[in-house]
């Protein structure tokens, strides 16, 4: 992250207060906390070391995975203005045309039904992001004439017919030449029974690419020595967590890049009131289809992501509900913000996505509690008839997955009331290349932004941000 | 083929002139349902100018604004600017031209910074090609033309004497302010003509007179400028020629002096049915 290398040494009085406010320690305080927490609560409840390893990793896969969407989605509505509400259809089209570029050729061995057109896994992910990014122009080009809320209708309108084109039988299997020769071999979408993404596992491949084969292996054999039952998974699972928070610090440093900038600052002044940026010669139309084209790319980057590694993919996984899931990631983080954006995805993934999961699985491994009521009459009744909450508590812990979303319209609600702006307040994140305060003086040739002494050290930092990737 | 007019020449010329009269209005009507907004009206600004457009409310002033700078397509007639056909034209292709307009109501972008706001105005940014401001070898020159624009942004805020708000969200500004702030991103665009609708509307007189200076000043260096103003005695006191409106069409035109003296105007103003 750009924001990590200008943490200058502050040795001033409010040296810690200008600590907090660097992005990135704002967000790292935060992944501690909720870290922390999880490992704390865990710690004191004695659960295993691989059950706390395992919720590690999966807690930060989450936060990655949100934490990339909520950033991507705060391009379009954060930054520009663009109500999208088929965030799903877009990582879809990633995923889906992620493997059937990438999957192996059919009849190469293994269980597929259908195969792909055997391309690497770096071809694929490409090709699933630029396929999602044509399908936000597809989508763009009627609807960003329109109002707001029409690209709204159009948008989860279009995640619908997207999954359902991926549920039909008629795109279950088909014939596609796969080389020039124009000779055609077995693919397709797999239909609703899925489809099994049977390419290397992306992880060892890039581990190898990276010739880290070596150090991996270590690791998996110091893992080993804790959890002597094998750690392959728990060490492959973590690894890909902090890929995942790899790409995240990849996503914030374009988006930051993006938003702070005049190409950010015409997409904030379409934001609020694209006539006055019309009206001052900007072809908003341009900027409003870049904009959302490249948010939907980082959308399909995220299904890629997401869905890559887990073996196999079906259609009804991207329900509109996961839509509204990112949607309040970026709410609670506070849309206009890519640091709220991250710390939004990773309080959502950590406390309203993984954290009744985690609670509920604590709370079984831990205290072991029997066999939960199998319906609401058996649990409520010796509530009733002699205040026994026991029944009463375990089917709540057992239905804490269906609990979850009631919580997360709790919590929605209580945002919506009481700080609709998010976490990180006002939309704060200046939209230019450069501080923008007062030029030191005219005298200097004003050639020498950012050593003005009001704005310490900013531009230096952005140095080092450019020299980082 | 471009002809290449001594200034003075031009100063002296013809009133039909193309490079005299940069904005032409001809024959432009509008339609909302059944009613008439604008009616054939046919007008000319010339260069160097400060025209007046006056007319009671609902006499089409802000809609002929609308028209000319593509926020709305004209049922009928033409709009030239610069010997140019803009009839029809997006309002930014308009803008970019340098035909450039400031919004009756101001239209501040109130979750941006007034500098933002000040900064998004000029023309040919660099910054705004994405590629150039994400990649890494390009972004150095987009640094370097915002410190000049900065600095040229806070030339102009000096001038409106609003470089205390600076950092302020334009939301936060008053009334006035948020018209300072208007008429400064406008000028910021560098545009040949400037159609200000009530640029003046909640600003305060000492301001409103530094302003007019600016204003005078500006013309002089040969900006062009059409004002709409419901302030009959400032119109009168700053313009050379004036326009009057009246129920969507061109009710006279001329001098100050002329207008003032004209019985259909003076009737308009104070009701014919009366």
């Amino acid at each position: 992250m750009s924001a990590n290398t200008n943490t200058t040494d502050d040795t001033t009085p409010s040296g810690l207060r200008r600590l907090w406010a660097q992005d990135a320690v704002k967000i790292a305080v935060l992944l501690a906390v909720i870290y922390g927490a999880y490992l704390g609560s865990g710690l004191v409840l004695g659960y295993s070391v691989r059950g706390q390893l395992n919720s590690l990793a999966s807690l930060t896969f989450y936060i990655g995975v949100f934490a990339t969407l909520a950033l991507a989605l705060n391009l379009h509505w954060g930054y520009t203005g663009l109500f999208n509400i088929g965030v799903v259809g877009f990582m879809a089209v990633g995923i889906y045309v992620m493997a059937f570029v990438s999957k192996p050729l059919y009849g190469s061995g293994g269980a597929a039904q259908v195969g792909g057109l055997g391309l690497p896994i770096p071809v694929g992910i490409l090709a699933g992001m630029i396929a999602a990014a044509l399908l936000g122009l597809l989508v763009a080009l009627p609807a960003l004439r329109l109002r707001a809320d029409y690209l709204a209708i159009v948008t989860i309108a279009m995640s619908e017919i997207v999954r359902f084109t991926f549920l039909s039988s008629t795109f279950q299997r088909f014939q596609f030449p796969y080389n020039l020769a124009g000779d055609t071999t077995r693919v397709g979408f797999g239909g609703g029974s899925g489809l099994i993404l049977d390419f290397p596992d992306p992880l060892l491949a890039l581990i190898d690419a990276a010739g880290l084969s070596g150090a991996y292996d270590g690791l998996v054999a110091l893992v080993g020595r804790i959890v002597p039952n094998n750690p392959d998974p728990i060490v492959h699972s973590l690894v890909y967590g902090l890929v995942l928070l790899g790409v995240v610090a990849g996503y914030f440093w374009l988006l930051k890049r993006t938003g702070e900038s005049p190409f950010g600052r015409v997409l904030k002044a379409i934001r609020e009131d694209e006539d006055v940026a019309r009206a001052l010669g900007k072809n908003t139309g341009r900027f409003k289809i870049i904009s959302f084209m490249l948010g939907c790319a980082l959308m399909g980057l995220a299904g890629i992501l997401w869905l890559m590694g887990q073996g196999a993919v079906t259609p009804n996984f991207f329900r509109p509900r996961l839509t509204f899931f990112v949607w309040i990631a970026l709410i609670i983080g506070g849309a206009g913000s890519n640091t709220g954006s991250v710390m939004g995805g990773a309080l959502f993934a950590a406390v309203l996505y993984q954290g009744p999961l985690y609670f509920q699985n604590l709370v079984t491994s831990v205290f072991q509690p029997g066999e939960a009521p199998s319906g609401f009459g058996p649990a409520v009744s010796p509530l009733l008839s002699n205040f026994d909450p026991g029944p009463f508590l375990l089917y709540t812990l057992d239905s804490i997955r269906q609990l979850q979303l009631v919580v997360m319209g709790v919590v929605l609600v209580w945002l919506m009331h009481n700080r609709p702006e998010g976490l990180l307040g006002h939309r704060k994140e200046t939209a230019a290349a450069i501080p923008l305060v007062r030029p030191r003086g005219s005298a200097g040739g004003g050639r020498e932004e950012g050593t003005d002494p009001a704005s310490p050290s900013r531009s230096d930092g952005d140095e080092g941000g450019d020299a980082r990737e | 083929m471009r002809v290449v007019t001594p200034v003075s020449e031009s100063i002296t010329g013809s009133r039909t002139d193309v490079a005299e009269t940069p904005l032409r209005v001809d024959g432009v009507t509008k339609r909302f349902g059944g009613i008439t907004a604008v009616d054939g009206a046919t007008f000319a600004v010339e260069r160097g100018t400060l025209t007046g457009l006056i007319g009671p409310n609902g006499a089409g002033k802000s809609t002929t604004f609308n028209l000319i700078t593509g926020m709305l397509a004209p049922d009928a007639g033409t709009v030239t600017f610069d010997g140019e056909d803009i009839t029809g034209l997006e309002p930014y292709e308009i803008a970019d031209r340098g035909l450039v307009r400031t919004f009756q109501v101001a239209r501040e972008l109130g979750e941006m910074t007034v500098l933002e706001n000040m900064m998004l105005a000029p023309k040919d940014q660099r910054g705004e090609r994405l590629w150039r401001s994400v990649l890494p070898v390009a972004r150095g020159g987009v640094r370097e033309q915002e410190a000049e624009l900065l600095e040229r942004v806070w030339e102009i805020l000096e001038f409106f004497d609003i470089e205390h708000l600076a950092e302020e969200y334009a939301g936060n500004l008053s009334g006035g302010q948020r018209k300072l702030l208007e008429m400064a991103r406008a000028l910021l665009t560098d545009p040949d003509v400037l159609l200000l609708d009530e640029p003046f509307a909640g600003v305060n007189p000492t301001l409103e007179a530094r302003l007019l200076d600016h204003i005078h000043d500006l013309r002089d260096r040969g900006y062009t400028f059409l004002l709409v103003e419901h302030d009959m005695d400032l119109i009168m006191n700053n313009c050379r020629h004036v326009i009057v409106m009246h129920q969507g069409r061109i009710l006279t035109e001329g001098t100050p002096a002329e207008v003032k003296s004209n019985e259909a105007v003076i009737e308009a103003y104070l009701g014919g049915d009366v």
